[in-house]
């Protein structure tokens, strides 16, 4: 605008503070700040993520980097020094390595492959919906229907089909390092339908609305209606089920690496790391297992009362 | 002088809100006496249907009666404990709400939720209230009550179950009926007769009527005396004929000027008649549109016979250059989709329709002139926009897709001239739509459509979501645009009075079929179709005061 009167640079500051005030004052910052749980999951998992993330960095010692290892340090209990004369917060495992590192770890790969595969979901989720909801029809009925078989399945069932299956179709020599996106894969696409039938719900609602049919009527290509009009239009819902899927992928990985077929033990996540303490569980060294399986706990948990906030905060009518 | 049935005494409701506290109702007096009907009348936000809730004790909370008293027959009503509320409720004052389709359980048969409703107010045994519950219907135009008794409300159109409703409201003889809207979810034809059953049942029984609404003919032909409100304060009170006639605050004058009258005014410039050549700019010839009933999906795959439904029957009429052609129709009628095959969103079964020469359903060179040529303004200002734009993206996107302005600054600078043309500051370019009032909105969505430079508008009931004065601004915009520009309208509208005050040519629509079309002046004076003449009998209109 030329005939304002500020400086070009005043009134983009000053915008960018309102901004951030009118948020400040928006009824989710409100509806945050007064739902103690939802502060505390959102601590506790924050908290848990800056460990996973800065791992390499933070982490008390390397428990991958067998150079550092000695078998001396092996099942030494939380809280004590080992025959060989280190200190561990929160013990040993069976091999001499630090549990707290492990976890630490452990919760890396557990969030890579979670955001992975949920991200993976949403993509492939939200893509088939729109185009279902949109285009109706045939293409309506395929694509709903395949999601509708896929939903009477458990999606444990499938992930570890389509696991299997693609484990069996890579030769035996690059397994190793394919398992993680193998892994991603077959949680991604187990889960892509809950995305599809929600956003094709909300598609069929927007493109009855008139700012479609203007757009229509203009004759704008249906692909950038559908991500330009429809798609922002859409994604509220959206977010609320990522995060809430975010935490299943969570557990699904960890119920995958339990059974043994998940990530390779030479990059164990949380599951692998209940896998082998369960083994030690009966013998008396209970914190191999405890730790690991709590800090599962909390981050399920905390990522799923946020979800749950989060859908709380955006629906009007629970207000 | 007799007690009135209620009387309200500086009423005042107040919303707390996080920061603030919002009057809804803000002082506001009024008495109704017994056997009378008033109407309360005033625009979207007036706080009359929020005075009937106080009255009823059915506030929303957080909302609360701040202040004031309301009495029942000289009794205090607004102080009674929540239980002492409830049996008012249904046994000394009735209601009547808009929608018939959510107001019945449709779970109950109609029957069921009658005697109910009888037996929980009167002492009656179940034989006794079933004949009750007969004579009720019968007594609101239901034909055969006694066998209607056993059907459930989805088997009942929408007025007859507003009937229903209003048996319901009327059944344990209450002293008052408060009606909230009791016709604005209905047709004109039904309308009519929906405030006749209103007005008997209740001078039967001797019930007192507050009447809520925003459509001043209903009040005019209802009512003895009205309350007007504005912004949660009464304005004005008096008898229907004193106010409607010889309005005296400034705010009930304006709103009584706003609204559109079937009848021709003096004074008013009667547009010239439209010729019915060839030569016109728009026509539409032999438009038919079949849809297919039943199942989608798979079932398609199936063969089998489809059954088919005729919306739109062989419809023909023309447009000139420059003048307005009014579409008048009740729901179902097939206005809309007449409107849709217009603008190029739904194909037609068959037919043809033309602008200036091009067939606009002829492949892709039609397509094109369409594109170029024809707009669409919609009835719901809040979902023509998205509400994820700004308006400056809303405005420039028909001048983008169409390649008319490419570089920033010029965007930029049409839209500000567009903005400033529909009477907005071009400021607001920067905000997105739910910053706007629904007035302000429909300006947005008539910018927009004029962002491509359009030749012709169709215009899909483009202030029926409006309140009247705003209506009115809205039209009188639409009017200067069309003189400034030389556009060609087709103004598609259940609202007869809007339809003559803007076109020169009027068509009139009833099942899908075309039932009368000519000169707006010949088809409102001297109509030939029983239909017209039925609709035009049917509409609540200010001029018909009693």
């Amino acid at each position: 605008m030329t005939d304002l009167p500020h400086s070009p640079e005043q009134p983009v500051v000053a915008a960018k503070t309102s901004r951030w005030r009118t948020f400040l004052k928006s009824d989710i910052v409100w509806s945050y700040r007064h739902s103690p749980v939802t502060i505390v999951a959102s601590i506790v998992a924050l908290v848990l993520i800056l460990m996973a993330v800065l791992a390499p960095w933070i982490a008390p010692y390397n428990p991958f980097n067998p150079a550092t290892l000695n078998l001396m340090d092996g099942f030494t209990p939380p809280n004590s020094n080992s025959f060989a004369g280190s200190y561990f917060i929160l013990g040993t495992d069976n091999q001499g390595r630090d549990v707290l590192s492990t976890i630490m770890y452990g919760s890396r790969v557990s969030l890579f492959v979670g955001f992975s595969a949920t991200l993976f979901a949403m993509v492939m989720g939200v893509g088939l919906g729109l185009v279902a909801g949109y285009l109706g029809g045939i293409w309506d009925a395929v694509i709903m229907r395949v999601a509708d078989v896929q939903l009477s399945f458990p999606a444990i069932l499938i992930a570890l089909l389509i696991f299997g299956v693609a484990r069996g179709l890579i030769p035996p020599n690059q397994q190793e390092g394919a398992a993680i996106w193998v892994l991603i894969l077959a949680i991604g696409l187990a889960n892509w339908a809950q995305f599809a039938r929600t956003v094709r719900g909300a598609t069929m609602v927007e493109r009855q609305k008139d700012y479609v049919s203007a757009a229509r009527i203009l004759g704008v290509n249906p692909f950038i209606i559908l991500l330009r009009h429809v798609l922002p239009n859409v994604m509220g819902p959206v977010l609320v089920i990522g995060t809430i899927g975010l935490a299943l992928a969570i557990i699904e990985e960890a119920t995958l690496s339990y059974l043994g077929v998940g990530v390779p033990p030479t990059q164990p996540s949380l599951g692998t790391l209940i896998r082998i303490g369960q083994q030690f569980l009966f013998s008396g060294e209970w914190w191999i297992l405890l730790f690991p399986a709590v800090t599962l706990v909390l981050l399920a948990l905390s990522v799923n009362l946020l979800g749950d906030w989060l859908r709380d905060a955006l629906n009007p009518k629970l207000r | 002088m007799t007690e009135p049935v209620l009387s309200i005494k500086d009423l005042v409701v107040e919303f707390p809100f996080r920061n603030d506290v919002f009057r809804a109702v803000n002082g506001v007096s009024f008495d109704i006496m017994p056997g009378e009907v008033v109407g309360v009348v005033g625009e979207s936000g007036a706080g009359k249907s929020m005075t009937g809730s106080a009255v009823i004790g059915l506030i929303e909370p957080p909302g609360h009666i701040a202040s004031g008293e309301i009495r029942l027959k000289g009794e205090r009503i607004d102080n009674l404990p929540e239980e002492a509320k409830a049996k008012l409720r249904g046994r000394r004052i009735g209601m009547v709400f808009q929608d018939p389709l959510t107001s019945l359980n449709p779970l109950y048969t109609i029957g069921e939720q009658l005697i109910e409703t009888i037996r929980t107010h009167l002492p009656l045994s179940e034989a006794e209230a079933r004949q009750k519950a007969i004579d009720l219907l019968t007594e609101a135009g239901i034909p055969k009550a006694a066998e209607r008794m056993e059907s459930y409300p989805h088997q009942f159109s929408g007025g007859m179950r507003q009937r229903v409703v209003i048996a319901l409201a009327i059944a344990a003889e209450p002293e008052l009926i408060i009606a909230d809207e009791p016709t604005s979810a209905l047709d004109v034809s039904v309308q009519a007769q929906i405030i006749k059953v209103l007005k008997k049942l209740c001078a039967n029984h001797g019930a007192a009527v507050m009447l809520i609404t925003h459509d001043m003919g209903v009040i005019a032909q209802t009512a003895d005396r009205m309350v007007v409100m504005h912004q949660g304060t009464v304005v004005e009170t008096g008898t229907v004929g004193d106010i409607i006639r010889r309005p005296q605050e400034p705010y009930t004058i304006k709103l009584i000027n706003s609204i559109p009258t079937i009848q021709r005014q003096a004074g008013d410039v009667t547009p010239e008649e439209a010729a019915n050549d060839d030569g016109a700019y728009v026509q539409v010839k032999h438009l038919v549109r079949d849809f297919e009933i039943g199942g989608g999906g798979f079932l398609k795959l199936l063969p089998g016979k489809v059954e088919m439904f005729r919306a739109v029957n062989d419809v023909s009429f023309a447009i000139e250059k420059g003048k307005t052609f009014g579409l008048v129709g009740e729901s179902g009628s097939g206005k809309s989709t007449c409107a849709k095959m217009i603008v190029g969103l739904l194909r037609p079964s068959s037919g043809q329709i033309t602008v200036d020469g091009h067939d606009i359903w002829a492949g892709g060179a039609g397509h094109k002139e369409r594109r170029k040529r024809v707009q669409m303004i919609f009835q719901d200002p809040y979902a023509s926009l998205n509400p994820r734009w700004r308006v400056a993206d809303i405005v420039a996107e028909p001048m983008r897709t169409l390649g008319i302005a490419r570089n920033r600054t010029e965007v930029d600078h049409r839209v500000a001239e567009l903005l400033t043309r529909v009477r907005l500051d071009p400021s607001v370019m920067r905000k997105f739509p739910h910053e706007f009032s629904g007035g302000q909105r429909q300006r947005i969505a008539i910018a927009r459509a004029l962002s491509s430079q359009p030749e012709f508008i169709v215009c899909d009931e483009p202030t029926s979501a409006l309140d009247v004065s705003v209506q009115a601004q809205v039209l009188d915009l639409m009017q200067e645009l069309q003189d400034e520009f030389g556009l060609t309208y087709l103004l598609i509208s259940h609202n007869l009075a809007v339809v003559r005050q803007m076109s020169s040519a009027v068509g009139v629509l009833h099942n899908g079929v075309l039932v009368e079309k000519g000169p707006t002046d010949a088809i409102f004076d001297n109509p030939q179709a029983d239909y017209t003449k039925m609709l035009l009998d049917a509409v609540p209109d200010i001029s018909r005061v009693a």
